[in-house]
């Protein structure tokens, strides 16, 4: 019961890209398109997951040597080295897939949900629905990062839609571009804080 | 291109939030307050600042193969230092700023610079540049935190000004960053296209 809370509570009521701002410039940098925004999210959804069970590990590793003040330069690393090894293996395995996923799978490490998700985990207690607020375990972890990519596709897709609509309007010549699709984004997170009263 | 220039190029015509849209993450989150918009801008500039002199110091001896993971390190040092110097002196805003101080790291603004201008370049103009970059950045996001905190928490740098009856609580929240964000940056459009 507790992980459909996680999984709710992720997707929905702190979503991260619409009330935490994690990962906002790919948001408007590639959601002018549907199929880039599918790809986009994909990819992110991917390495989220991957990272953040990879990252957990490690931080039992900094912890044993106390050396928690290097989480921030060690995360980056690892995270660098894995979308490369990931570009490496999907080369390799699944040419189609690595085509279709194209520059974004490099841009994903400068992707501040990435490393925010996985700093989040291993940093911050969470409760959920009045429980005890406790540190998450890999289990635990693993399901949030997935839900929270999810999230991240879901605002993302819904974003693209509607600037797909955008573009065939008229747009007033100092609102054109992104001006306009901040606006966008604003009654979207305003209709996402009707979430905020379901689960806490 | 002289030194003043290229301080005033980050302010105005290469602003980094409202001109060249990069760092939008911190800019949307943090700036619930003038005060948060003014710490986080700071934070960058110190950063930006010491990174950029490093890079130019160091690039000529980076393989270009290497140089982006290099440059992320480097960065990433300096966030490290910034994020034990915080804690140690100013708690408060570290505690407030949270999540998004190791964040820097990742702020496309400082790995932009240090691959446009700072590998390029040398140290006293890398640094006037971060200097520049930093600054328009700092002013961007007071800016944004300053009309954020009127109209929803009806105060200035934490002066009341308005009884908390008339305040609208949404642009403290996720909606208002982004549509203040939005209309700053057509008013940024207009002001700066009729000079």
């Amino acid at each position: 019961m507790e992980y459909f809370f996680i999984i709710i509570s992720a997707i929905f009521v702190n979503n991260i890209l619409l009330s935490q701002f994690l990962g906002v410039c790919p948001f408007l940098g590639v959601s002018s398109k549907l199929d880039t925004a599918v790809g986009m999210s994909g990819a992110v959804c991917f390495v989220i997951t991957l990272a953040t069970v990879v990252t957990f590990l490690l931080n039992k590793l900094l912890l044993l040597f106390e050396i928690t003040y290097l989480q921030t330069i060690v995360f980056i690393l690892v995270i660098a080295a894995l979308v490369q090894m990931v570009e490496i293996v999907l080369k390799k395995i699944s040419p189609s897939l690595y085509s279709a996923l194209g520059i974004f799978l490099p841009l994903i490490t400068t992707n501040c949900a990435v490393l925010g998700v996985a700093l989040n985990v291993v940093t911050k207690e969470f409760s959920f629905f009045g429980g005890q607020p406790h540190l998450f375990n890999l289990g635990e972890a693993t399901v949030y990062a997935f839900a929270t990519s999810l999230g991240y596709g879901l605002a993302m897709i819904l974003f693209a839609g509607l600037r797909e609509h955008l573009s065939l309007n008229k747009v007033p010549a100092s609102f054109k571009g992104v001006p306009i699709a901040l606006l966008t984004a604003g009654l979207l997170a305003l209709a996402f804080m009707g979430f905020s009263g379901m689960v806490y | 291109m002289n030194k003043l220039q290229i301080i005033t190029k980050g302010i105005v015509k290469e602003n980094p939030t409202f001109v060249l849209l990069l760092g939008m993450c911190p800019t949307l989150a943090t700036t619930t307050s003038a005060i948060n918009g003014m710490s986080m801008g700071l934070a960058t500039m110190a950063v930006l600042i010491l990174s950029n002199i490093t890079i130019s110091a160091i690039a000529r001896f980076i393989p270009d193969k290497v140089r982006i993971p290099s440059y992320i390190v480097v960065i990433a040092t300096f966030v490290t230092l910034l994020q034990l110097a915080m804690q140690a002196y100013v708690p408060d805003i570290y505690e407030t700023l949270g999540l998004f101080i190791p964040l820097i790291v990742v702020n496309c603004i400082i790995l932009g610079r240090a691959e446009a201008f700072a590998n390029k370049n040398g140290v006293v103009d890398s640094a006037l540049d971060g200097v520049g970059i930093g600054l328009g950045f700092t002013l961007a996001l007071t800016l944004l935190g300053l009309v954020r905190e009127l109209l929803g928490s009806g105060s200035l740098f934490g002066w009341q000004l308005i009884p908390s009856q008339y305040n609208i609580l949404a642009f403290v929240l996720a909606p208002g960053a982004f549509i203040v964000l939005a209309y700053l940056m057509v008013l940024f459009r207009k002001v700066t296209a009729k000079k």
